[in-house]
């Protein structure tokens, strides 16, 4: 088991130097100025030849690369062109923030994409089947922000209980699990949890008829267990897939949030990133994908061995 | 039992939540459209938002601009300084005196004096000054390009020296805000420090601050001017920068005054009690025409054609109301209008009779090219402003063809010329300008030493009669007689047609009906000082 936690951690290290050539290349690769956003538009020549050379944007890519990585390296992911901020306080601040978010939506999800999912999967084409089925299709197709306006009006623009914006009351700076900061929090954790509820109850729909369908629960049920002996039986395993799925699922909500986050102002690594594209602020760019990456790799990490530990067979192929 | 106790403890909390009372009196609360707040130490980032709301508010200029009323044309008036003017004693008129007003004090009590102006310009010019601070200055450097050297004269008396006469200098030192030397001491001579505690000598004193979240002013009841003394106990400005959220949080009463409501929003807005407040300012949305040979833009026909074809009332009920339909380069009133003859009518048939008088017809299509910004600052709605421009300039013969580029792009090849590559091949340019004072006004759009790279001439203009009237605008130093300049400039703008002149923003902000006493001043900048809560 340590022999295997150890040789995946070893794969990472590849990934990881991916993972940084690709975030520097891309944001590098987009069209526009980092320097224009953020100076009057009627800055001269010299002055923007100043702030580049500031920068370090006037050195050649390979050399830019190699600069940054090395202080990657060292933990400083650089300042903010836009806000003069180091961009390791800033993606910290915002990553809480997104974790808050992304973890209560995951939660939600993964609460009721299991129900539904093995409800379905239960009691294939039944009504209920049919109800949880659609309920979850609903989750995936709808697009997140438009669900997202939509609580909105209803719940913050018509009947006035919920907050459209923010983190908290006096922003995020204090923020704490109370009940007036949880207000601020229903309404994107809703939105947000609308997508992962809909792919794991899918997911686990699938596995579990699948699961139902082999000879071990024939065989189970052959020999007299209960109806409740075999449901823990199909849970025991459908559980790594649906963990895996919801792991892959938290790594997107940190990330992929970019929409939801904006709609609601939520401080968080969505809405920093939406900041950052618009203002072609590249330090802070590179630095939020690239933490948002490693975040990617280590929790798969984690998922894998995970579900090792959950199930042996991983393991020994 | 955990459970249940934790499941009564959540309904208790969403139950006093939702009974929860509104916001104290006298506070108001804004989104604006920035994504985070603006630079808090005196030069303020984020263009013209930050200048209003963290520039002003916290800071005083040597000479601010008069925001105290909608009705009349905004122009400069004393800050800092109570008068100013060419040193009487030098004859070349590039030293001028600024008297400076006594007994100010910025928010941590220190003193403002000749000194802290000196110290300040070095702030954002001396880079080797102590105090010098690279984001400031990126900010402010290049609004005060005249400025050669400064000097203190006495304790309440600085002069400036201009590279050569430049009586647009006033309008220069208009966005030059002065910081506390003595708060930049005591924090350690930290700008980064400065940033959370900033001192001014504003009407507004920051006192808490969450980045990209919120900022919370409190009035500074010490300041000069008593008739700007803040009413409200706070204001607070969050940055919302995404539209729907705005008006979502307006309307849920977590903002009481948003900026920018998208148009699509009036309606419902207005319906829901909301006011919807609009004024003239000094802003335009044109197309910037290119002069570079071949152009077809240099026949002033089809240019004049081109502003009789557009139909700018059918434009404003596009916008839901929220635009001045263009009657010149400036907003109409505005104090250097001046008497154009060329009157900016929709009148297709006679913009036919021009172009074909030029040489164009159904046989002979004019085909050009124009680029545009699907969404940029200032840039209003551009995507359905600019295909409703293309129809109606297609129903008089002239066929537009988009090259949609995105609006940071849009801006550098803005910087490059119309003959740079980046133009490509491109013979106008959809671009919306600060018209506020004489330089970003007039004079950078047309003096012919100010093509790219050394200016922002895009259309490579170059006029022998303008650039006399330019220097005429730098070398007069009398207000009243500066103003009749412009005007002939205004006026020879809008006679010869030179862009495709559109229409004005106005720039709408929908507030809740508790806002009282807001004054929208014919200006980018705004005063909250005469704003009150009612209940």
């Amino acid at each position: 088991m340590i022999a295997y936690t150890l040789k995946r951690i070893l794969y990472v290290t590849p990934v990881a130097l991916g993972v940084s050539l690709v975030c520097f290349l891309l944001v590098h690769l987009a069209p526009g100025d980092p320097l224009t956003a953020v100076m009057p538009i009627d800055a001269t020549a010299e002055q923007q030849a100043e702030m580049r050379a500031l920068y370090g944007f006037d050195k050649p890519l390979p050399v830019q690369y190699g600069i940054w990585l090395w202080k990657v390296l060292q933990g400083d992911l650089g300042t903010s062109i836009a806000s003069g901020r180091p961009v390791a306080l800033e993606v910290g601040r915002a990553v809480g923030n997104s974790l808050i978010l992304a973890a209560v939506a995951t939660l939600i999800g993964f609460t009721f994409g299991t129900l539904f999912g093995f409800v379905a999967g239960y009691f294939r084409n039944s009504m209920v089947d049919k109800l949880a089925s659609a309920v979850s299709v609903l989750g995936v197709s709808v697009p997140h922000y438009w669900l997202g306006m939509v609580l909105v009006i209803i719940f913050s623009a018509h009947l006035g209980w919920l907050p459209p914006t923010g983190a908290g009351p006096d922003g995020s700076g204090s923020w704490q699990p109370d009940a007036e900061h949880l207000r601020y929090l229903i309404l994107p954790a809703l939105t947000m949890s609308a997508i992962p509820m809909g792919i794991i109850a899918r997911t686990v729909r699938a596995l579990v008829a699948e699961i139902l369908s082999q000879d071990f629960v024939q065989a189970l049920r052959a020999k007299g267990l209960g109806e409740w002996g075999v449901f823990k039986h199909v849970v025991r395993n459908a559980a790594p897939t649906a963990l895996a799925v919801m792991g892959l699922q938290l790594g997107y909500l940190l990330g992929g949030s970019i929409l939801i986050e904006t709609v609601f102002a939520w401080p968080g690594t969505g809405f920093l990133l939406n900041a950052a594209i618009f203002q072609r602020d590249l330090p802070l760019l590179q630095g939020t994908i690239l933490v948002l990456a490693m975040f990617f790799v280590v929790l798969n990490l984690v998922v894998d061995v995970l579900q090792t530990l959950l199930d042996p067979r991983i393991q020994r192929s | 039992m955990k459970r249940l106790v934790l499941q009564a403890a959540l309904a208790a909390g969403v139950a006093t939540a939702l009974v929860q009372p509104a916001a104290a009196q006298g506070v108001l609360r804004i989104g604006m459209t920035a994504s985070d707040i603006p630079l808090t130490t005196g030069q303020t980032d984020n263009g013209g938002e930050g200048q209003r709301f963290l520039g002003y508010t916290v800071y005083d200029s040597l000479i601010n601009w008069d925001l105290s009323s909608d009705t009349k044309p905004s122009d400069l008036t004393p800050g800092l300084a109570t008068s100013w003017g060419v040193d009487p004693n030098d004859p070349s008129k590039k030293r001028w005196l600024f008297k400076l007003r006594e007994g100010v004090k910025f928010h941590d009590g220190s003193e403002f004096t000749a000194n802290a102006v000196v110290w300040n310009l070095d702030k954002l010019l001396k880079s080797d000054s102590p105090q010098f601070d690279q984001r400031q200055s990126a900010q402010g450097k290049s609004r005060i390009p005249s400025v050669a050297s400064y000097e203190v004269v006495d304790r309440y008396t600085v002069a400036i020296t201009t590279k050569s006469p430049d009586a647009t200098l006033p309008y220069q030192l208009a966005w030059i805000m002065f910081s506390s030397p003595a708060q930049w001491e005591k924090l350690g001579k930290s700008w980064e420090a400065v940033a959370k505690n900033p001192s001014g000598t504003g009407p507004w004193k920051l006192t808490a601050f969450v980045p990209r979240e919120r900022a919370e002013l409190v009035p500074n009841k010490d300041y000069w001017d008593k008739a700007r003394v803040p009413k409200l106990d706070k204001l607070v400005l969050m940055p919302l920068p995404e539209a729907n959220a705005r008006v979502a949080a307006l309307r849920s009463g977590q903002v009481d005054w948003i900026e920018a409501p998208a148009p699509d929003a009036v309606p419902s807005l207005k319906s829901a009690g909301f006011q919807i407040v609009t004024n003239a300012y000094p802003h335009n949305w044109t197309w910037h025409l290119s002069r570079a040979e071949g152009s077809p833009w240099n026949d002033i026909r089809v240019r004049k054609a081109a502003n009789l074809a557009i139909d700018r009332e059918g434009m404003k009920e596009l916008l839901a109301g929220l635009m001045i339909p263009a009657e010149g380069f400036m907003p109409p009133g505005h104090q250097w209008f001046g008497n154009p003859t060329f009157k900016l009518k929709y009148d297709p048939e006679a913009a036919k009779a021009l172009l074909k008088e030029a040489g164009y017809g159904p046989d002979k299509p004019l085909t050009t090219k124009i680029l545009i910004s699907p969404s940029g600052s200032g840039q209003m709605q551009p995507l359905p402003m600019n295909e409703m421009l293309q129809q109606n300039l297609a129903e008089v013969g002239i066929k537009i063809d988009f090259e949609v580029v995105e609006w940071n792009q849009l801006i550098n090849i803005w910087r490059a010329g119309a003959n740079d590559p980046s133009s490509r091949g491109a013979t106008g340019m959809n671009y919306s300008y600060f018209i506020q004072d004489p330089f970003t006004g007039f004079i950078r759009h047309l003096q012919c030493d100010l093509k790219p790279p050394a200016g922002t001439n895009w259309g490579l203009y170059c006029d022998k009669e303008m650039d006399e009237l330019f220097t005429k605008v730098r070398n007069t130093f009398d207000p009243a007689e500066q103003t009749a300049v412009l005007q002939k400039v205004h006026e020879k703008y809008v006679d010869e047609a030179l862009f495709l002149m559109v229409t004005h923003d106005v720039n709408a902000r929908a507030m809740s009906p508790k806002v009282k006493g807001f004054v929208q001043a014919k200006n980018w900048f705004q005063d909250f000082s005469s704003i009150t809560m009612s209940k």
